[in-house]
């Protein structure tokens, strides 16, 4: 007779579930699923070690269990924290941790680049859903972001470290999927950066998943860089046989031509089987692929083609919201952000914005 | 880190002075109380008067349980900050069948302000290795670790030569004093990081990787160095255990007031006219530690006392009117209650017991600067809140101090510290936010003052005086 084995109760604001122990709060939110998930920016489920360093996924442990129901004194990050019978927790209930979370948007925020206008990752950048949902309107950070300059890690990939939120992901992916990794966090602090000690390129069969691991458009694949926007692609599902990984893909086409291939991903974001860098940046004629049907994106990001939920359209036209300013350019393109020059009005500026108007203009 | 470098200085004496003053001005003693004995850094004067007794009582009389027992009823609280019990971190720690255990002493003292394990492993070197067999028997550590800080360049000669010796004299290797107890210690040098100072970024380091604090649990008491069971102690708490042991459990527990038993190294530093380290019992008052002649002597040039970080950079400042008397209008003793008394709303904590003074010229806003610059240089960059917000923080402190701040920028750095503390991996973070925390509440119109004042405040480099203590200095002499 098999041994029943004993599930845990927990509540999640207030949503009861019954998960196995071991069971990490962040998982358990994820049986529920909806709202109520907190959000993971560094924690990977595929990836042994990873999570606790983001601090998104903060919750607020109301009860600790039934044996100690004293609360947690702090918010714990609920990627790396397992359940207790009987355990309580507040997400999105607790203003507490909403307005910890919009901190730590607001710290990660710091010093990105916003540079979404010209980045590849853009409509499937977690770290845009990210400010979408829960951070703040604006940043309060007045002083110059930190910057570094980009590289090519090997002939696919590109490392654009200013836009990096330091997760670790892509570490933990080399040491896991790799059996050589070469590519690590150097210095520490702020100063910190992913890199290879002397420039040295990523070469391994599997290294391309760092692409897909990586939260951001920190790491991105140089077959596809400016070729196209996600979101005017099409995704389909197809497969090949491959000897070196499953073969499952998602790729992502314009009529016939494929723009690049992707492993496939699950509602979180997370890879479901990681593919080989053959399949990935050697294999774009769509002969040699078979085509299941297409792809249905289930995070909610641009790519699900318009279909926002719960999205808040202003409901002011746009002369409003321009508050009597003519601009002859929506959009200025920079390569740092000059968002926090709001002194400088774009309307006075003689034909299209440039960059010496902002960087000779004075504070 | 100025404040360490003035301690660098302070070694221009030579050692007859330092042991002269060690000697001279200490109450009661019991780790330092041989300090001032020629050649006690040597096996064989440390022999003779009295040395490695304890242990010889230990392997004769005492089982490990009941050295365990022994150090539980002294007391001892952790000396690297926290302040845990000591006793009950040792039978914390897990014993699995089959997985060696370990014990680390923690050396990395790179707090600012804190300079008392130096002393220790500088004049009393046998003392710690004392300390840590008679702590790695109770715990069956058969291989121990120092780590210390890089920049104490010189001391693991020291430590290693007494190393050596007491392995000559059969007090270390295998079958110790023919007890079957095998032990070695091993010194390891850090890089400079402070950070390796947190006991999993410690382990980390140890274990040759980047010295990045671990995501507890599972604590180290479980999962520690090499993912075996460990327990990580501060180089005096270690030290302390050779007293318990000799003058026993119950008696040592008897120095002091409440939970703070035994006697406690303060690294004196600042504004005063005596700095250097001191052990005091922990019955006296603040007030008279830092006027008495016996301890800090007093401020220097008729100064008036402005504030006090009592016990280590990372703990709150505290105003002179709140560190002489509690809140409820009690006298502060040098305790770890009463340090902490009202909490961080009006108290501080007694920290690892770097004890640093600022007389009524210094600038909390630059000396809380100061700080910020140190921890944002410090953090290990893993968590988003420490790894920006430091940096935030610093930059905001920067502007106020050389005039360049707005008032609501006094606002903002409230905001940061707030959503930095209690967020992050590791207390990095917390000790980051704290000094902050506790500038803006106590001397928020310092910072109003640099605001309002740009021109003054590039100018001169202290703040205003009204803070300092109301009392004229004679009478607050004791
Ligand atoms: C950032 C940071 C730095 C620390 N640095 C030290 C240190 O230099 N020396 C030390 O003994 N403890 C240090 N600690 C405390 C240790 O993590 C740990 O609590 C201590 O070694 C435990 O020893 P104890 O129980 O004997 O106090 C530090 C903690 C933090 C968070
Ligand atoms: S490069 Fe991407 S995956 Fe790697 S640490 Fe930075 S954000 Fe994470
Ligand atoms: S709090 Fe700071 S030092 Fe500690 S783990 Fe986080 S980033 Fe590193
Ligand atoms: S997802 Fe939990 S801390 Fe990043």
């Amino acid at each position: 007779m098999a041994e029943e084995k004993k599930l845990f109760k927990v509540k999640i604001d207030n949503i009861s579930v019954e998960v196995e122990p071991g069971t990490t709060i962040l998982n358990a939110a994820r049986q529920i699923g909806g709202d109520i998930v907190p959000p993971a920016m560094c924690y990977y489920s595929k990836l042994q070690g990873s999570g606790g360093k983001c601090r998104t996924c903060l919750v607020k442990v109301t009860k600790g269990s039934e044996a100690d129901p004293r609360p947690m004194p702090k918010l714990v990050a609920s990627c790396r924290t397992t359940v207790m019978d009987g355990m309580e927790v507040a997400n999105i209930t607790s203003p507490e941790v909403q307005d910890a979370r919009k901190g730590v948007v607001e710290f990660l925020l710091l010093n990105h680049p916003l540079d979404c206008p010209i980045c590849d990752q853009a409509g499937e950048c977690h770290l845009q859903d990210l400010g979408y949902e829960h951070g703040a309107d604006g940043t309060r950070y007045e002083f110059k972001r930190r910057t570094f300059e980009q590289v090519d890690i090997g002939d696919n990939i590109k490392l654009h470290m200013t836009r990096c939120i330091l997760c670790y992901r892509c570490v933990y992916t080399a040491d896991q999927l790799t059996n050589n990794r070469v590519h690590g966090v150097l210095n520490r602090g702020e100063a910190s950066e992913i890199g290879t000690y002397i420039q040295k390129a990523l070469t391994s069969e599997f290294i391309g998943n760092v692409i897909d691991v990586c939260p951001v458009g920190a790491l991105t694949d140089r077959t596809f860089r400016f070729k196209n926007r996600v979101w005017f692609l099409k995704p389909v599902d197809a497969h090949r046989n491959c000897d070196k990984c499953c073969g499952k893909t998602v790729l992502w086409m314009r009529g016939d031509e494929i723009f690049r291939v992707t492993a496939r991903k699950d509602k979180y974001g997370e890879v479901e089987d990681f593919i080989c860098d053959t399949c990935r940046f050697d294999t774009k004629e769509a002969s040699a692929w078979t085509i299941e049907g297409p792809r249905k994106i289930d995070r909610h990001s641009v790519i699900s083609q318009g279909h926002y939920v719960g999205t808040v359209k202003p409901k002011d036209t746009l002369v409003e919201v321009m508050d009597g300013r003519q601009p002859r350019l929506l959009m200025d393109i920079h390569s740092v952000s000059q968002v926090n020059r709001p002194e400088i009005d774009l309307s006075k500026i003689d034909g299209p914005a440039h960059s010496d108007d902002f960087n000779n203009a004075k504070r | 880190m100025q404040l360490l470098q003035n301690a660098g200085q302070k070694q221009t004496q030579t050692k007859e002075q330092v042991r002269r003053i060690i000697n001279e001005y200490m109450g009661r003693k019991l780790l330092l109380d041989k300090a001032h004995i020629e050649g006690i850094r040597y096996y064989d004067t440390y022999r003779k008067n009295g040395g490695y007794e304890a242990a010889g009582k230990v392997f004769k009389t005492m089982s490990p349980d009941l050295v365990v027992e022994e150090v539980k009823k002294s007391g001892l609280r952790g000396r690297g900050g926290a302040g845990f019990p000591t006793g009950m971190k040792w039978s914390f720690l897990a014993k699995p069948e089959g997985v060696p255990r370990y014990l680390v002493c923690n050396a990395d003292e790179s707090e600012p302000g804190t300079f008392k394990d130096r002393y220790l492993m500088e004049f009393l070197p046998h003392l710690l290795i004392e300390g840590l067999l008679i702590a790695s028997y109770a715990l069956g550590s058969h291989s121990t670790y120092i780590y210390i800080r890089g920049e104490y360049a010189w001391i693991p000669d020291i430590l290693e030569e007494a190393i050596a010796e007491a392995k000559q004299n059969g007090w270390l290797g295998k079958n110790i004093q023919g007890t079957g107890f095998d032990l070695e210690i091993y010194v390891q040098r850090g890089a400079g990081a402070y950070i390796c100072g947190e006991e999993t970024a410690l382990i980390e380091s140890l274990e040759g990787k980047r010295g990045n604090p671990r995501i507890k649990p599972p604590f180290p008491a479980v999962k520690g160095l090499w993912q075996c069971p460990t327990v990580v102690n501060n180089v005096e708490t270690l030290a302390a255990v050779v007293p318990i042991i000799n003058i026993g459990g119950e008696e040592y527990a008897k120095i002091g007031i409440g939970k703070s038993t035994g006697t406690k190294l303060i690294s004196a530093c600042g504004n005063i006219k005596k700095p250097g380290v001191y052990e005091i019992d922990m019955t006296i008052s603040v007030e008279e530690f830092i006027y008495s002649d016996e301890y800090c002597g007093g401020i220097p040039k008729g100064k008036r006392l402005k504030a006090c970080i009592p016990g280590g950079s990372s703990v709150p400042i505290l105003p002179a009117n709140l560190l002489l008397k509690t809140a409820k209008g009690e006298t502060r003793m040098m305790t770890y209650e009463s340090l902490n008394d009202g909490g961080f709303a009006t108290g501080s904590m007694m920290g690892s017991g770097g004890f640093v003074v600022l007389d009524e010229d210094q600038c909390v806003v630059r000396n809380t600067y100061t700080l910020a610059r140190f921890y944002h240089h410090e953090s290990c960059g893993q968590c988003s809140p420490c790894r920006e917000g430091t940096g935030w923080m610093k930059r905001v402190l920067h502007n106020i101090e050389y005039g360049k701040g707005k008032m609501s920028d006094i606002d903002l750095l409230w905001d940061i510290q707030r959503k930095i503390e209690g967020n992050t991996i590791c207390p990095l973070g917390d000790a980051a936010a704290w000094p902050v925390a506790a500038a803006i509440r106590h001397f928020r119109d310092e910072f109003e003052w640099h605001v309002k004042n740009p021109n003054a405040a590039q100018q001169r480099n202290f703040g205003i005086a009204h803070y300092a203590d109301p009392l004229p200095v004679a009478a607050a002499a004791v």
